[in-house]
């Protein structure tokens, strides 16, 4: 299993101080929340962390090889992310849409086989979107087009999940669901690392949370040590108001 | 997956043998399939040898035809490059100004009254140019996104174009016809077919395994790269090989609009975009579609011969508009 670990590692956001530098280790089996107000760098965080994005300083490291030397396959094979912005060129249908998650493994000259097949008709079933497989991509909603999107990753397999907002879109029991696989996936040995926008999502599925100022200030630690309201408050610059239902903490942010 | 592959590429190898045929057979003299079988035959050494037939078909037609076939598949495969290089249905090397810098190339040669080799090797130097023109402007400091080299590229164009302009008007009167003819796409130059014939096919054979990769990379870069596409050095390699592309085969037909645009959106309409499939379709359709223009061209008012660009534009249009608007 696949270990991501950041040493020293200051993102790169254009005209910001460098603020905090993060030293984090994500052992398998853990799920990590990213949380912080809109233009944190929860996005650049996470693509820094993928390899897509070059630190200022630091280094990310996956399974003790600096990522940005290792080959974009290499890296493909153990790590996933699920962007939260996705740009449709040609139009694609959803199973070959998840089909592609299946690249990183087939050498050049291989075409796609019957296992390949099945994996992503077993990971659109999964996203209760296999009744869709042969609908073009650009003409689902946006909730369905999301779970393609996780789709995709959970053909590709990786030890180490990135999810960029992976509720974006998502109805609330699609919401639910997407966790419950997100938590799934944990409980087999992977690794999670999330932005979310929602507290609660947070204080229910994660069990470590990063917090990411706009400063570039940051702390990390276990969920309960960090999810606390006046720290919360500070973050969102937003009051709120904390109430316990179904053995979870819940945020509601409060007038004034 | 397969069958799949091999179904349409089939048909189209088989319609591109039939226009090879026609284009073999029509002509100022006809000369029927059974006969251009025993020029075949003669070839080898058996059958009866007729020798006018055999000069008709094998040194006069026979090198035309493949040269069509090589441009027009050179043409299309250089568009599909383009499109999925630029995430954009509208690139196409002649919107990016490969060809206008070709044309200066070979226009220039000509005012100059060099000819032949000269004029080619003008026109190759001059598609390189304004590729690396194009390239280097819209890279400027830091990356290139796909709309700045689209508009680079539309930018020079229309800056070719009228440099274009000025040369004809200021050139004499008795050099006009061969400049014009060049312009519109002329296939009577052509020399040996197996230059852009072998490019073709060494392109096809390169391309093959990079065709997943190409998919991928048409979903954008950075999903590409996430999914494990080195993006950097593959965008370089289909620039430069479309680039090339381009290059040979206005270098051997002069400039010839339309099929690098018109062919890859066609077959994505009827095929998908599997590029592992378009690539090679293209190759074909866009080398068929060529060959019958090629032959329409120089038969529709023998003995005088039209400008082949003008038939591809004319079978072109009502053919794309058709398919682009049942499509929806």
């Amino acid at each position: 299993m696949s270990v991501l670990a950041t040493r020293d590692l200051i993102i790169d956001v254009p005209g910001r101080a460098d603020g905090t530098p993060l030293n984090i280790t994500i052992e398998p089996g853990q799920v990590w929340g990213v949380l912080g107000p809109n233009g944190a760098g929860k996005t650049t965080l996470l693509h820094t962390l993928a390899g897509l994005h070059a630190p200022r300083s630091g280094s990310v490291q996956l399974n003790g090889s600096v990522i940005g030397q290792l080959r974009r396959r290499q890296v493909a094979q153990c790590l996933g992310l699920v962007f939260q912005e996705r740009q449709d060129g040609f139009p694609a249908t959803v199973l070959e849409t998840a089909l592609i998650g299946r690249h990183p493994y087939l050498s050049p000259w291989q075409m796609e086989g019957a296992d390949d097949y099945a994996r992503a008709e077993a990971a659109l079933e999964r996203l209760d979107v296999a009744h869709l497989h042969d609908r073009l991509v650009s003409t689902l909603s946006g909730g369905e087009r999301q779970r393609v999107a996780i789709a995709t990753v959970l053909t590709q397999a990786p030890d180490v999940w990135l999810a960029d907002e992976p509720t974006n879109h998502l109805d609330l029991h699609h919401q639910s669901a997407v966790m419950a696989l997100i938590a799934e996936q944990a409980n087999q040995g992977q690794a999670v690392i999330m932005c979310l926008h929602d507290l609660n999502l947070a204080a229910r599925w994660c069990d470590h949370v990063l917090l990411l100022y706009p400063n570039g200030e940051a702390c990390w630690g276990s969920r309960d040590s960090m999810l606390v309201p006046s720290a919360l408050e500070d973050l969102y610059r937003q009051k709120l108001a904390v109430v316990e239902v179904d053995g979870a903490p819940v945020f509601v942010p409060i007038k004034g | 997956m397969l069958a799949r592959l091999g179904l349409p590429l089939g048909v189209l190898l088989l319609a591109a043998l039939a226009s090879l045929l026609i284009a073999l057979g029509v002509g100022s003299a006809q000369i029927p399939p059974a006969q251009i079988w025993d020029v075949a035959l003669s070839h080898i050494g058996q059958g009866s040898g007729d020798t006018l037939a055999w000069t008709m078909v094998m040194e006069l037609r026979l090198p035309r035809a493949l040269s069509a076939f090589a441009v027009g598949g050179l043409l299309a495969v250089a568009g599909a490059l383009m499109q999925v290089l630029l995430r954009n249905p509208l690139a196409d090397p002649y919107v990016l100004g490969l060809s206008g810098g070709a044309s200066i190339g070979a226009l220039a040669a000509m005012l100059g009254g060099l000819g032949g080799l000269a004029i080619s090797g003008s026109a190759f130097g001059g598609a390189l140019f304004s590729t690396f023109l194009v390239f280097g402007l819209a890279h400027g400091s830091g990356g290139w996104t796909p709309s700045r080299l689209l508009l680079t590229g539309v930018v020079v164009a229309a800056g070719w174009g009228a440099v274009i302009t000025l040369m004809l008007a200021m050139s004499p009167a008795e050099r006009l016809p061969g400049m014009l003819y060049w312009l519109m796409g002329d296939l009577s130059y052509a020399r040996t077919p197996w230059p852009p014939l072998l490019l073709l096919l060494a392109t096809c054979v390169v391309l093959i395994p990079l065709g997943r990769s190409l998919n991928v990379l048409a979903r954008g870069p950075q999903q590409a790269a996430a999914l494990g596409v080195a993006v950097r050095p593959l965008e370089w390699c289909i620039y430069i090989a479309a680039s090339l592309l381009t290059a040979a085969a206005v270098t051997t037909a002069g400039s010839i609009g339309f099929v690098g645009l018109v062919v890859p959106h066609m077959l994505r309409l009827l095929l998908g975009n599997d590029q592992r499939l378009i690539l090679p379709a293209c190759a074909l359709a866009g080398g068929t579609l060529l060959v019958l223009a090629d032959t329409l061209a120089r038969t529709m008012i023998a003995p005088e011969q039209l400008p082949v660009g003008v038939i591809t534009a004319l079978l072109g249009v009502p053919t794309f508009l058709f398919l682009l608007y049942r499509s929806r």
